[in-house]
Formats: structure tokens, sequence, C-alpha cells
């Protein structure tokens, strides 16, 4: 079998495991729908100042398609890799001719194809029921996705070898995750010049959540890539690469 | 280089040393073992919780660095990335802890497995050897626990390795799914392949493997084909009876000794004659008996059982790792000593 053809096979398995367990497919998967039609439902008729008066929704919609990514790669990747390396499962595969970067692949692409599942129905919804408009700039948005998926997936992969076992995992996932989740504008604007805002610009959430509003912001012009978000989330997607490769264990440290 | 042929030895470890580190201090997990396994055969390893059999069958699958000595599986060392990117796909593994993805089916696992293998074995015929047929199309996570290690060595089998290890394979099995487990070995070894077994299980032992060793605190203390370990053909034969009623020992024709091991209500009633003549011992027993019209309840003639000689191998040593120089080494058989 060449690389290509067991990517995709790797792939495919981790297609079938995620879609029947009901723990990933609803973490990671309903939840930003959830998020989605609670929070645009309440908050049809609001306007944001603060943005030149656009709806809410316009802002929102584009917040949950950057948060279900997160979901997707980060909190998906780093619970998977913790719980399997809890159970003994990457030990088991380490035993077979299966390539290291061919487990990753697919572990990783399983995530991808649910980010990008996620950021169609997200934005469908979005502009069929809550009056979004539709993004400008299509290639600024692929690749804010591109890199943050590159970004969250490392991360993912960097903070499971933080996680000291299974029942640990989604503890130590949302105790990062969460709090900057809610200081990175994924549902409101941070205002500008706030302690918060200055504390989120530090982590990756808050230049991740901007270059995928950008392409939906209707005062925007140009090809609409917030280059200088870009560039950090690409920084941290290297030192989180470099975090997870060099932590990375196949066993659970009980000795 | 690899190694097909029958010249050398499918695994040959020598003077293997590994020792762990931990707040507790250290521990010599391995202090020099040395045996070899040919083409075909099957070796067991054996001893007690903590001796070191884990230990030495992870540095032959290669997951765990030895610190010194020579291991080499079929021609190729474990230690070494290269080798041991080439070994696992000759080499089967069954660890002693079962670990497969819950939510994918029977088949899913196996087929997903077989495609990393040059020349896997067809998954139908792989499910049938080990009797999951009927749980083909189940999710793992609804397996009973021997159920999910039968799939576990199902995995080991799937890419037609030319050696397989399995550790503590029938660990938790009934009675029924173990003989089912022996005869899978039988099977596979009648296909040539070669098998290194751990268990705590002696009648295992005695069953499947060709040649056996026990591991003592990192050592191995004896080890040849499970008929002869540490002189076990060659012991004395034990002849055990119940005093029949209104004998007194001292009335006995022969000099026997109350059985130390009696359970309790037979206490001071069963003796025992520990004698390398069996034959005429016997004969005048016996002869002894029906001139008397004595009758010879329970009467049994052994020699001492695997498990028997197993325990005074390691009886003294039944808790892990006994501090060094605290143990005398027992009969030990040159290692050589193979059929």
């Amino acid at each position: 079998m060449n690389a290509a053809a067991l990517a995709v096979h790797q792939v495919r398995y981790e297609q079938k495991s995620y879609w029947r367990n009901p723990a990933s497919a609803f973490f990671s998967f309903a939840f930003p729908i959830l998020f989605l039609v609670i929070f645009a439902t309440l908050n049809a008729s609001a306007h944001l100042p603060d943005l030149g008066g656009i709806s809410y929704n316009q802002y929102y919609v584009p917040g949950i398609v950057a948060f279900g990514l997160m979901s997707a790669c980060y909190t998906n990747l780093s619970t998977t890799i913790a719980i399997r390396r809890d159970a003994g499962i990457l030990k088991r595969l380490r035993s077979t001719p299966l390539p290291p970067w061919a487990m990753f692949a697919g572990m990783v692409g399983n995530s991808v194809v649910v980010s990008v599942i996620l950021a169609i129905l997200v934005s469908a919804v979005g502009m069929l029921f809550y009056g979004v408009s539709a993004p400008h700039g299509i290639p600024a948005l692929l690749v804010a996705l591109a890199l943050g998926a590159a970004c969250f997936c490392a991360l993912g992969v960097a903070v499971s070898t933080l996680i000291p076992n299974a029942d640990a995992a989604p503890a130590v996932v949302n105790f990062v995750f969460f709090p900057l989740v809610f200081i990175s504008g994924t549902f409101y604007p941070v205002p500008k010049g706030s302690v918060l805002e200055r504390i989120a610009n530090v982590f990756p959430l808050v230049h991740f959540t901007r270059s995928v509003f950008a392409p939906f912001d209707p005062h925007a012009t140009g090809a609409r890539f917030a280059s200088h978000d870009l560039l950090i989330v690409a920084v941290w997607a290297v030192a989180a690469a470099i975090v997870g490769v060099r932590r990375f264990r196949w066993e659970p440290s009980r000795r | 280089m690899g190694q097909t042929g029958n010249s050398s030895p499918a695994i040959r470890v020598e003077s293997l040393r590994k020792t762990y580190r931990n707040r507790a201090g250290t521990v010599e997990a391995a202090r020099g073992v040395s045996f070899d396994v040919a083409h075909g055969e099957v070796f067991a390893l054996l001893g007690p919780n903590g001796a070191g059999k884990t230990t030495t069958l992870e540095i032959l699958e290669g997951s765990l660095a030895r610190d010194s000595g020579t291991v080499a599986v079929l021609g190729l060392d474990p230690g070494s990335r290269a080798d041991l990117n080439r070994l696992r796909k000759r080499v089967g593994i069954v660890l002693q802890e079962t670990a497969v993805e819950p939510y994918l089916t029977v088949s899913e696992v196996l087929r997903r497995n077989a495609a990393y293998y040059s020349n896997p074995r067809p998954i139908e015929e792989v499910i049938e050897l080990v009797g999951l047929t009927e749980k083909a199309k189940a999710r793992v996570k609804t397996l009973s626990g021997g159920q999910q290690r039968r799939l576990d060595v199902a995995l080991g089998l799937v890419g037609r390795p030319e050696l397989l290890f399995l550790d503590e394979p029938t660990t938790g099995f009934d009675p029924s799914a173990r003989r089912g487990a022996w005869a899978l070995v039988h099977g596979l070894t009648r296909l040539g392949t070669t098998i290194v077994l751990t268990t705590h299980y002696m009648d295992e032992a005695q069953a499947l493997a060709d040649r056996v060793a026990v591991i003592v605190g990192g050592e191995i203390v004896a080890q040849g084909p499970p008929d002869s370990l540490a002189g076990r053909d060659r012991a004395a034969t034990r002849i055990r009876f119940r005093l029949p009623a209104g004998v007194r020992r001292e009335d006995l024709p022969l000099p026997a000794t109350t059985a130390a091991d009696a359970p309790e209500d037979l206490r001071d009633q069963l003796v025992e004659i520990d004698t390398d003549d069996d034959v005429p011992v016997l004969h005048e027993l016996t002869g002894w008996a029906l001139r008397g019209g004595h009758d010879l309840d329970a009467l049994t003639v052994d020699r001492p059982s695997l498990e028997d000689v197993y325990l005074s191998l390691t009886g003294s040593a039944a808790t892990a790792i006994p501090p060094p120089g605290s143990r005398q080494p027992a009969a030990t058989q040159p290692s050589g000593a193979a059929s």
C-alpha cells in the first residue's frame, strides 16, 4: 500500500470509530451546533456597534466555525490520544508495521474531515436561518482554516503529553481551552485594549477567530487575509508540533 | 540482514541485563539472562510476578531497551531502529493487556491491521482460527474479556508471523477456552510458527512447551524440556497411601514418613515412601498388603509434577526479587540441554 492509500485507509477507520463513539460525536460535533443554534437564536436582532453596526450573528457564526474546528482538532485529538495511550492501544499499534506518521495522518485526517463538515454546516445554517452574508475571499478563509487545523491538531498532540491518565483527560483538556475560548472573542468581541484582550493575544485562539471572521466581515476589503493573526497561529503551530513530537509517548508511564 | 534458515536459532539471548531505577532504588529485572529458541519451537518463560518475564519479552519485542547483552531475533537486533522496523513485519505480538479500539467490529479491526502486512492471512481464516466467527460483526466493546483476548491473538496472527510472542495469553480464560487456545497454539506450530510465551499455569507449560525456562529474580534458574526440568525425570518416585486401620507406621515393611502436606482430616494417616527403585518397593508393599489383608486407601505413585519442580525452584523467592546473594541457585541444567 502506498503512502497516500495508507493514510486514506487510516482515516476511514478513524471515521468509523469517531461517529460510533457517543462521547466524541457529542462533545466535538454536536456541541458547536448546539452553541450556534442557542446563541444565534437568542441574539437574532442584536447588533455590534464596535464593528460598524453589523449583526451579532454575522460575527458569531464565523466564531462558531472557528470553535468547531478547535473542538474537532484540539479537544478531540488530545482526548483520543490520552485515552488510547492509557488503554495500551498506542503501544499495541506500535508493535505492528504501521509507520507512526500514518497513525497520525489517520487521526489528523479524521479531525480535518470533521472540521470541514462542521464549517460547511455552521456556515450554511448561519446563511439560511440567521441572515449571515456569504464570506468574501474564499482563499483567505481556506488558508485560515488550514493553518488553524495544523495549529490546533499540533496543540492537541502537545497537550496530550501533559495528561497523566484517561480519567484526567477531559479536565486537563478543557481547563486550558474553555477559559481561553471565553476571552478570545469566540462568543462576543473582546473590548479592545482591555486586560483580557492582552492576555488572549498571547494565545492562538483569538488570532484564529479573527482570521476566520475577516472573510465574513462586510466592512473589510481586499483579499481579507489577516496576515498578522495568521502569522501568530503559524508560530504556535510550529512550537506545538515541536513539543508534541519531542514529548510524545506510546505507553502510559506506570513504571 | 534477515536470517530465515534453520542453521541459527530463531532467538538468541546472551547475558541480557536490564535495571530499572525508581524512587525506591534500583530493580535488576534481568541479571544475565541467556537462552536460545529454535525455529518452530514453543518456548515458555515461567516465573513469579516481578521475576523478569515481561521485561525479557519486551526487550525481545523491541519496546524496551536493554542495558547490556546480545539479543538476536530472527537474526535481527530489536534494539536497533532499522532492524526493529523489519522485525515488526515478521513478528506477531500479543501483549499482557488487551487493547483494541472499542468502537470497531472484530472484522474491521482485523481488516485494518491486515493492510499493514505484505502477505496477511485472510481475515475470515484468522477469525475462524480463534473461534470468533459468530462475533465477526460485533463491536469490540461488546465482547467478553476472553473474546477480546482471542481478538488480540488474532491481531497477532493476521500478518502471518514467523515468530509469535504471547504474554500470558490465557490468563482469565475458563478451562474450555484455555483448551481452545492450546489447540490454536498446536495448530500454529504445525504451520511452522515459532512461539515464545509466558504463563502462570504449569499445566499450560506442560501441554504446550517444547522447552521452558524458569526465571527468578532476573536470572534463569533452570531450563529444559518440561518433562525433565531440573532432573524431574530422574527424581525419586513418591508412593503415598493411607495407613490401614490398626497398622502403625512402624509395622510397615518399609520405612515411611508422614506426608507433611496432608490435608487436615488425613493428618498422621497419610504416609509416603520416596524411592529410586519403585518397582521392587511397590512389589514388597503390595505383597505385604495382600498377605495381611490390608487396604491401601488413596494409593498414588508419582514423580514430582512440573508444578512441584517449579515451586521448589521459586519457593524461597515467591515475593518478587530477593536481595542479591540471598538465594542459592537451584539445580540448574546446562543451558544447551535441549531436546
